[in-house]
């Protein structure tokens, strides 16, 4: 055997190629992880966000480039008692039905929580609302609120509870409460299945504990169960809050905003002024006119979210 | 405080047997320690005693009266679970104090409950602290001190050292130990570390496969096993067990080696022949063991040996400087010597 052959194998350093050696620089390498995000943020948010803006300071309408036109929009939209109505209802309608998701959706959340039969299949079945398309639950409630066909008014009409079909969307307030309760039915899932994540992680020992404690089921709620899913749920209100504000789809294929404009939404009055109607410029600044909301719910979402003084110091656990 | 008396009770979870009729008397003031391998029905035995597992069949008596039926909050029973559960979002005081707040005590009590608990455990700078800025010993301190501010007859612990390290643990246990001692509150204290039970315990309960094998005082239990079940998860280390036969005034070992017998063994049959490894000692005249491994630990030399065919373990207070594949000559102690019968496990 040769002496060479004896020595142990060394990896020869090989020389790095020019590519190689940029892609080591940092400041490179930093700029090209960075690109595809930034990328896309610009192009899908930061631009048309941008437009939007730049649209509510002009008089654009289809077909016709804009003129600046200062504030214009913003002081006939404040004159405007249909923008108004939008704005109560907007407030209104998040308002209701997120009191109405979070009231039944932690109510099945916390009943899904308990030992049920056939366990995995209900909950699969709770999340059917939430996976159909929006489109489809409008044209579902668009049906079930049909003044002529409305499968609710031949229930009761069969029953013998009322002698006429019910008026549910073609005056202001059925109408109001007709989109609230579709949106409720549409947005419990998500409460739902987010609480009852948020639910198994509280440990069941804590309940034994309480129980040892000599708790009743409602102290168990109010002591345990509530401020350990507060957290949670006030990322799941924030979420839901801000859905409901910009909700389109659902009012504008049930009612398109009326009876009379009565159950315009912000967004869906905004889509009217702007697309049918033509009037980019004035639709933009309705869009516009939703930011200050949006801002507040995040605001809240900020401060409700701080972490509470419980959560912090050592996870050693 | 108050008697506990567990009579024949059975649990089921489905088709599972966990429990098949367990009888325990534990006195006023005892401090009872169930202990045995992990699925030996300890942890369910003691949920059941704080009604967190309902009573399949026979029954269980607090103070005199049977509480089958009595839920978990009447029973006037507290419990240190494995985990702490302490609450989360409550501080040190308000853990402490939730057992009252709920019974709907004045403030000046909780005030004055927790005070007491926090002076004898040394909590009283953390009572503002939440669980998280705790640590592990703190933490059960903790869960201890809610147990003792509920006053209660009986105190529950299930397996409550098993999340500290190891210098920790020798610590709490001392520290229960003289809570128990000061407060004189009958204790069920669930483990599976035999030396906690052995250290803690008045009268130790060893349970396997959802039957208890012996019950009786630590030292009783070290000294006369009832069976090898017992025999084997009592001490540490272990005992040595040496399938054979007696024959001839000799137990006859594996590799032919006829080794020892006590006083007033059996004349003949088919044995397990059990010696702790720290009742063998040293002896020129003794059997001849093959050094495999030697462990000295500062305070005594443990030695693994062939005997024939048989390891041998051995525990020696001497300095051993024999080396690997040596000999040593050793005996066991006739007085100390265990022997069961190898068909039932029983001793003889």
């Amino acid at each position: 055997m040769s002496a060479a052959a004896e020595q142990a194998w060394v990896r020869q350093a090989k020389a790095q190629s020019a590519l190689s050696k940029l892609f080591d620089w940092k400041p490179f390498l930093v700029v090209m992880c960075m690109l595809p995000a930034v990328g896309l943020l610009m192009v899908f948010l930061t631009y048309p966000l941008g437009l939007g803006i730049w649209l509510a300071f002009t008089d654009t309408t289809i077909g016709r480039s804009g003129r600046w036109v200062g504030l214009e929009n913003f002081e006939y939209m404040l004159e405007d008692p249909i923008w108004w109505n939008a704005v109560f209802f907007s407030v209104f309608y998040t308002g209701i039905a997120t009191i109405g998701k979070f009231g039944l959706g932690l109510w099945l959340a916390l009943l899904l929580n308990n030992h049920l039969p056939f366990k995995s299949m209900l909950r699969a079945i709770i999340l059917l609302p939430w996976i159909v398309p929006t489109v489809l639950t409008a044209i579902a409630f668009w049906w079930i609120y049909n003044p002529q066909f409305s499968i609710i008014s031949w229930i009761f009409i069969e029953l013998g509870l009322r002698e006429t079909n019910i008026d549910f969307i073609n005056t202001a307030w059925p109408a109001r409460w007709s989109l609230i309760g579709a949106n409720i039915w549409r947005g419990i899932p998500f409460v739902a299945i987010s609480l009852l994540a948020g639910l198994q992680t509280i440990s069941p020992s804590l309940y034994e504990a309480a129980l040892l404690d000599g708790s009743t089921g409602w102290q168990r709620f109010r002591y345990i169960t509530f401020p350990m899913l507060l957290p949670i749920l006030a990322i799941v209100m924030t979420f839901s809050i801000i859905f409901t504000f910009t909700d389109f789809q659902l009012v504008y294929a049930i009612t398109r905003g009326g009876p009379v404009n009565s159950t315009h939404l912000l967004a869906t009055l905004a889509f009217q002024r702007g697309i049918p109607g033509g009037q980019l410029g004035e639709g933009a600044a309705i869009a516009v006119s939703m930011i200050p909301f949006l801002v507040f719910a995040t605001l809240f979402s900020y401060f409700a979210l701080a972490r509470r003084k419980w959560q912090q110091g050592e996870s050693n656990d | 405080m108050a008697t506990v008396d567990i009579r024949q009770v059975y649990k089921n979870f489905g088709s599972t047997k966990i429990l098949h009729g367990v009888s325990v008397a534990i006195e006023d003031g005892q401090f009872v320690v169930l202990v045995g391998p992990s699925g030996c029905g300890k942890s369910t035995l003691l949920r059941m005693l704080a009604g967190l597992e309902n009573i399949t069949g026979g029954e269980i008596a607090i103070g005199g009266r049977v509480v089958n039926n009595v839920p978990p909050k009447d029973r006037d029973i507290a419990m240190v679970f494995q985990n702490y559960a302490l609450y989360p979002h409550m501080t040190v005081f308000q853990n402490m104090a939730f057992s009252m707040k709920l019974a709907g005590a004045p403030k000046e009590v909780m005030e004055r409950e927790v005070q007491k608990a926090a002076k004898i455990l040394g909590l009283g700078d953390l009572l503002h602290r939440f669980p998280r800025q705790l640590s592990g010993g703190q933490r059960q301190r903790v869960a201890m001190g809610r147990a003792i501010v509920r006053n209660p007859q009986v105190f529950l612990f299930d397996e409550p050292l098993s999340n500290l390290d190891a210098k920790l643990r020798v610590q709490m246990r001392s520290e229960i130990k003289e809570l128990h001692q000061r407060l004189k509150v009958t204790t069920v204290y669930v483990t599976h570390d035999q030396i906690e039970a052995m250290t803690m315990a008045d009268l130790i309960v060893v349970m396997n496969h959802g039957r208890i094998e012996q019950a009786g005082a630590p030292l009783e239990l070290y000294d006369r096993p009832a069976n090898l079940f017992v025999a084997g998860f009592i001490g540490s280390p272990a005992m040595n067990m040496i399938e054979g036969r007696i024959e001839g005034g000799a137990f006859q070992g594996p590799g032919g080696v006829a080794w020892p017998l006590p006083a007033g063994a059996p004349s003949s049959g088919e044995v397990v022949y059990g010696i702790r490894p720290e009742h063998l000692r040293l002896d020129p005249n003794g059997l001849e063991g093959v050094v495999n491994v030697l462990e000295p630990t500062g305070s005594e030399t443990q030695v693994v040996m062939h005997v024939g065919g048989a390891h041998l373990l051995g525990a020696f207070r001497e300095r051993i400087t024999t080396r690997h594949g040596e000999v040593l000559r050793v005996s066991p102690d006739p007085a100390l010597i265990h022997l069961f019968d190898k068909a039932t496990g029983q001793r003889l």
